[in-house]
């Protein structure tokens, strides 16, 4: 999903409760993550629910693979992807992921709590792309 | 009182629970009146701390405004009112508990820091081939400093399994305390799940084999009248935050003659007798275990607030939260695809669930644009959410001020978010 079809989504909305069902069906087409990378070593902390992150480096862009056993944050999730995914470890860098948040509404919305994640999501890609980029 | 002479689960056919109109005390609770995300708010978390009744706030404006003074020491007017109003805080929680002497009451920041007490002061009483029984079903706090404990002194933390209903497995409980038990230390109630641990049964058990006991008891105070000496526990912790008293303040009970034989535990002003560069003479009871200067207001606080509960009909209340409660379970077993976590025979305040179609994370959220407040998570307890092969619950917590609505809420609140996911 584009960025941009989030934000034309996201302007439409005046309730509740049709930024939870949108969040909440884009969630549903993330790829499950297989078992086998459900491990510890991969796991978010700073969540309620669980989430896992991996992160590579194919051609100078980084490649992201997020799970999380709630919905909610599935769609969240695909927010970050989109914002993300496929980027060089500098526009990662550069982007401001928190304007963005900002234009969505998102933590007045969608962040009642740390327990969604997704602050610690963000700082754990940033970090890697961070890495990846020295 | 013995847990059996609790009346958890006792249905509305109470006398005076038809008048369930004339005991709403929610009007007491400013807080109770606010809007949450745009929505009335149905306050479910009272687990995790109770709301402030118009009495505790006022109490805690007035020691600041009329008469804020260190306690014990100073040579003016105010410092004796202080003094007046926080000692007789104490003893009005000794009278609150059942406790003979209110040297047996020590003001601590909360049940945690009450428990972390005992702890620590217990490490030059216990060593290699000594046992601390605990459960699956105890909250963190009531895990950890044992565990610290143990490895300080050697000691080994046994763990008393839990049955799927949310129950202390007693067989095991049976087997696994014994002569090396030194010390037994268990909730009076589950946070968790609500359960109402039978502690009368295992306060006698343990102190047959000479173990002392004690009792986690936040969740407990508010809805069970609590006389420790009737329970014969040798220590009792509670925190004011969750009997609508203020944040940092707490009270452990214990036995006198014990308490005289521990050793201090934070060294400072007001628990010395007399101090020189080379030594110290500690004071008396209980400002032994009291250095520095206390939370003053919040010992007037949680003063207020067990006077404010005095003022209550706390039988007709407790009977018409359980009331509540019940009914809270019955209708979420009729959802499909909810499950309720934890059945224990005696119940109290408290409801865990989990919905097969959504994380707790996910239905935590949806309530709260509902503006209905319940908590998602583990509570506090991982080993009880391991033994129960679960993640998580979503748990609903009532107190004295809730009312049917809130029910409804909560039930039409979890369709609501079944209906996104």
């Amino acid at each position: 999903m584009q960025l941009d079809e989030i934000r034309e989504s996201f302007a439409f909305f005046d309730s509740w409760e049709d930024r939870y069902r949108f969040v909440i069906d884009i969630g549903r087409d993330l790829p499950e993550l297989p078992r086998e990378y459900r491990v510890a070593e991969n796991i978010v902390r700073g969540c309620q629910s669980q989430v896992w992150l991996m992160t590579e480096l194919r051609d100078g862009r980084l490649r992201l693979t997020i799970d999380s056993d709630a919905h909610i944050v599935r769609g969240l999730i695909v927010i970050v992807l989109a914002a993300y995914q496929g980027k060089t470890p500098a526009d990662v860098g550069a982007f401001d992921i928190e304007a963005l948040f900002d234009e969505l509404d998102l933590f007045r919305h969608l962040s009642p709590t740390r327990g969604n994640g997704l602050r610690s999501m963000v700082a754990r890609i940033r970090h890697e792309a961070d890495q990846a980029a020295d | 009182m013995t847990a059996s002479s609790v009346t958890a689960g006792t249905p509305a056919t109470r006398p005076g629970s038809h008048h369930a109109g004339q005991l709403d005390i929610s009007g007491d609770f400013p807080i109770l009146d606010r809007l949450v995300n745009g929505q009335p708010l149905a306050y479910l978390d009272n687990a995790a701390t109770t709301q402030k009744p118009r009495q505790v706030l006022e109490a805690v404006r007035g020691y600041y405004e009329g008469f804020n003074s260190n306690v014990h020491r100073a040579a003016h007017a105010m410092a004796d009112e202080a003094t007046a109003a926080f000692e007789g805080a104490r003893e009005k929680v000794r009278a609150f508990v059942g406790a003979a002497d209110s040297r047996e009451i020590i003001f601590t920041r909360g049940t945690t820091e009450a428990i972390n007490l005992v702890a620590h002061c217990m490490t030059e009483s216990i060593g290699p081939g000594d046992e601390i029984l605990i459960t699956e079903m105890e909250h963190h706090s009531n895990i950890v400093p044992w565990q610290m404990l143990c490895r300080r002194t050697g000691a080994e933390l046994v763990a008393c399994r839990v049955t799927h209903a949310g129950e202390i497995d007693l067989e095991d409980f049976y087997a696994k305390l014994g002569p090396r038990t030194r010390l037994l230390a268990v909730a009076h109630v589950s946070n968790a799940l609500g359960t109402v641990n039978p502690v009368g049964d295992l306060i006698r058990a343990a102190r047959g084999f000479g173990a002392r006991v004690l009792i986690d008891g936040p969740q407990a105070v508010l809805h069970i009248p609590v006389d420790v000496r009737q329970l014969g526990c040798d220590f009792y912790a509670f925190s004011g935050h969750k009997m609508f008293g203020p944040t940092g303040i707490g009270a452990l009970y214990g036995r006198a003659e014990l308490l005289d034989a521990l050793p201090p535990w934070q060294g400072g002003g007001e628990m010395i007798e007399r101090v020189t560069i080379e030594r110290t003479e500690y004071n008396q009871l209980p400002y032994k275990f009291e250095a520095g200067t206390p939370n003053i207001a919040g010992a007037v606080g949680l003063g207020a607030a067990i006077d404010y509960l005095g003022s209550l009909p706390r039988a007709e209340l407790l009977a018409r939260e359980e009331a509540l409660v019940e009914t809270a379970v019955n209708r979420l077993k009729q959802l499909p695809g909810v499950k309720i976590v934890g059945e224990p025979a005696q119940r109290l305040s408290v409801v865990s669930f989990l919905v097969e179609t959504g994380h707790p994370h996910d239905f935590g959220t949806l309530l709260d644009q509902q503006g209905i407040a319940v908590r998602t998570g583990h509570h506090c307890a991982m080993p009880l959410m391991d033994r129960l092969g679960i993640p998580g619950t979503i748990r609903a917590s009532f107190s004295l001020y809730n009312s049917p609505s809130d029910v409804r809420r909560l039930i039409a609140g979890v369709e609501k978010a079944m209906d996104f996911i």
